[in-house]
């Protein structure tokens, strides 16, 4: 039986992702004084993951691992694992993590939790809640192997200040394996924007937009002035406004912002679906009663046309 | 080369969720069952390469009782040529891994070459169970596809990398791949398929047939165990803001900052 817990701390251009901060303060919290490692791939030193509670952090580097690759995640993982001795390991609900960690639970035969969203200590072990049916059901998860897998949703736990802590450093010489797959391009999004999973705040637009030129100019601006991250609906996807990359639902992303603006939506289930744990929901539509409305903190009950650009210039005003 | 297309029975997204007893799950008295949405879009991908030439035959696995045979019918309405359906008193109870263990087992004894997925199933949601058949068999994946191409031994695959972002990958045969919205546009079952569909043997196979033994999957075997369903906590009641559109809009921007603290 391990001991202690191992968070995956994603970063990207050398800066840890919020999430590393997020699963470090709540593995301090559950262990209680056992051992928290973190475990860097593809990325130079501990930075202040020792500030945020982490006593060793472990690096793996080399060729195989500059790029997201399910072999190598794998081989990094294992090792860290193993040179952690941990019995908790948490990792951020990222595309990455969760393709690699199927494949990682299967090889050490440890049991896996996919996106939970609230973890707490349960007789010397962990149990996870998570959302299932796109959240319209929550259940409880407890892992019977002596290794227990989580990724977690981004957002689910506040980050905490830094204290004077720091960690020591281990390099993992990892042999990545033989490669059974190879990435001969990597095609860049339009833009510098937050990944929807992750963004703090969103802002999305439905099949009111009415076309691309209503998406671009009533609600990027929108998201911009915010600095938010654009989402849609289904009808809006569909309707060649904005791609699927953007959709929020249950066939598109399930998002957990801070703030998320729905402007034009009507709030069909498997929209809520994507976007019910949002902490603020503001819903700007022109029919009262609209489904969306029965889970909103704010709502204006208008023409989108005409409110957007206000809101837009307001909040610019307010933000400036 | 063979397909193993992977399918899973879900409640249609469209479902109100109510839970009677806690300990089980969510009822599924009033539930429409459908194929998993995700799933679709790889049954389709597989007829369109057996269309193209690139295969021989598309064979439906699912991991079920007798109450998911009319999703296997669905599919082979589709234009699937042969549907298996795994069942095994046994089976009852499994994990993701369990689940993955019989589909394995099933796609080795079959010959499979190239197995389909969905990225995630509507239900469960794990996303879990192919890239666990891909490790289980020491096959390649790639996850989350939305464009796949395949020539000869070989396949390119695009995957989301995030925010929108894609990789192009490469690998050879056999693989798993899973797939995502955007990958192709399912096609409709013709009347004539229906009726074909109605009159095929759906095979069942157990755990002796597999090789499997009760070490390796069923209730027993399952490392995760689940307990404690709930419906999502209700929001509290929400506020409809009155006024002109600019007083509207001025006390949104000023409930965002003093009342709910989030800008
Ligand atoms: C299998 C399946 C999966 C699905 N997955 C998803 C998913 O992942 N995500 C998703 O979003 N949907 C999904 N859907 C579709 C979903 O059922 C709805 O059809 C969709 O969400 C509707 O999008 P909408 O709200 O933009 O459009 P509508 O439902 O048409 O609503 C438009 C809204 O805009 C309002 N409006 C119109 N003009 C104005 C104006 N000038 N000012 C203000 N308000 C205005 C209207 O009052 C209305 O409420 C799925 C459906 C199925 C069957």
């Amino acid at each position: 039986m391990g001991n202690g817990f191992l968070v995956v701390a994603e970063h990207d251009g050398g800066h840890f992702k919020k999430t590393a901060y997020e699963l470090l303060a709540k593995a301090v919290e559950l262990a209680a004084g056992a051992p928290v490692s973190a475990v860097v791939i593809g990325g130079d030193g501990a930075g202040d993951l020792g500030a945020h509670g982490a006593t060793k952090v472990f690096t793996v580097n080399g060729p195989a691992f500059g790029h997201y690759s399910p072999e190598a995640w794998v081989a990094a993982l294992q090792a860290a694992i193993t040179a952690s001795g941990a019995a908790v390991v948490l990792a951020p609900a990222s595309l990455q993590n969760k393709d690699a960690f199927p494949r990682l639970s299967a090889r050490i035969g440890a049991g896996y939790a996919t996106e939970v969203t609230e973890l707490s200590a349960a007789g010397g072990g962990v149990v996870a809640r998570r959302p299932q049916y796109a959240g319209k059901a929550f259940s409880t998860v407890q892992i019977q192997s002596p290794v227990a897998l989580f990724t977690v949703r981004p957002n689910s736990f506040p980050a905490k200040p830094a204290t004077g802590g720091s960690a020591e450093v281990v390099a993992l010489a990892v042999d990545a394996g033989a490669a059974l797959t190879r990435v001969v391009a990597s095609e860049a999004p339009s833009g510098d924007v937050v990944d929807l999973t992750e963004a703090d705040r969103i802002v999305s637009g439905g099949r009111s937009v009415k076309s691309k030129e209503g998406f671009d100019t009533l609600i990027r601006p929108l998201a911009a002035a915010l600095g938010a991250t654009a989402g849609a609906s289904r009808a809006a996807v569909d309707a060649g406004f904005c791609p699927h990359s953007e959709q929020v639902g249950q066939t598109g992303k399930v998002v957990n912002p801070t703030l998320y603006i729905a402007v034009g939506i009507s709030g069909a289930i498997q929209h809520l679906a994507g976007m019910r744990t949002s902490k603020v929901i503001v819903s700007i539509n022109k029919d009262a009663e609209a489904p969306i409305f029965g889970v909103s903190t704010y709502g204006i009950v208008g023409d989108m046309f005409e409110i957007c650009p206000l809101l837009t210039d307001e909040l610019k005003a307010a933000l400036r | 080369m063979k397909i193993g297309v992977l399918l899973k029975q879900v409640p249609s997204t469209d479902t109100q969720v109510k839970i009677a007893d806690p300990s089980a799950g969510i009822s599924t008295a009033d539930v429409k069952w459908t194929i998993n949405p995700y799933d679709e879009f790889a049954i389709e991908e597989a007829l369109r390469l057996k269309e193209a030439g690139k295969a021989t035959e598309v064979l439906l696995l699912t991991v079920g009782n007798k109450d998911v045979e009319q999703r296997l019918r669905d599919a082979l309405a589709m234009g699937a040529d042969r549907a298996m359906r795994l069942d095994d008193p046994g089976f009852v109870g499994s994990d993701p891994l369990g689940v993955a263990r019989i589909l394995a087992a099933a796609a080795k004894a079959e010959g499979v070459q190239l197995v389909l997925g969905g990225k995630q199933a509507a239900d469960d949601d794990n996303g879990q169970v192919p890239i666990m058949v891909a490790e289980l068999l020491g096959w390649a994946h790639v996850g989350v596809v939305t464009k796949l191409e395949i020539a000869g031994e070989t396949f390119k695959a695009w995957r989301a990398s995030g925010g929108g972002a894609q990789d192009v990958v490469e690998g050879a045969l056999p693989a798993v791949i899973t797939a995502d919205k955007g990958l192709n546009e399912p096609r409709y079952a013709s009347l004539k398929n229906i009726m074909m569909a109605k009159k095929k043997a759906i095979e069942v196979k157990g755990m002796a047939d597999l090789g499997l033994s009760a070490g390796q999957v069923g209730a027993a075997a399952a490392l995760v165990k689940e307990s404690g369903w709930s419906l999502p906590p209700q929001r509290p009641a929400g506020r409809i803001l009155q006024g002109d559109n600019a007083a509207r809009v001025k006390e949104l921007v000023a409930v965002l900052r003093d009342e709910a603290k989030v800008i």
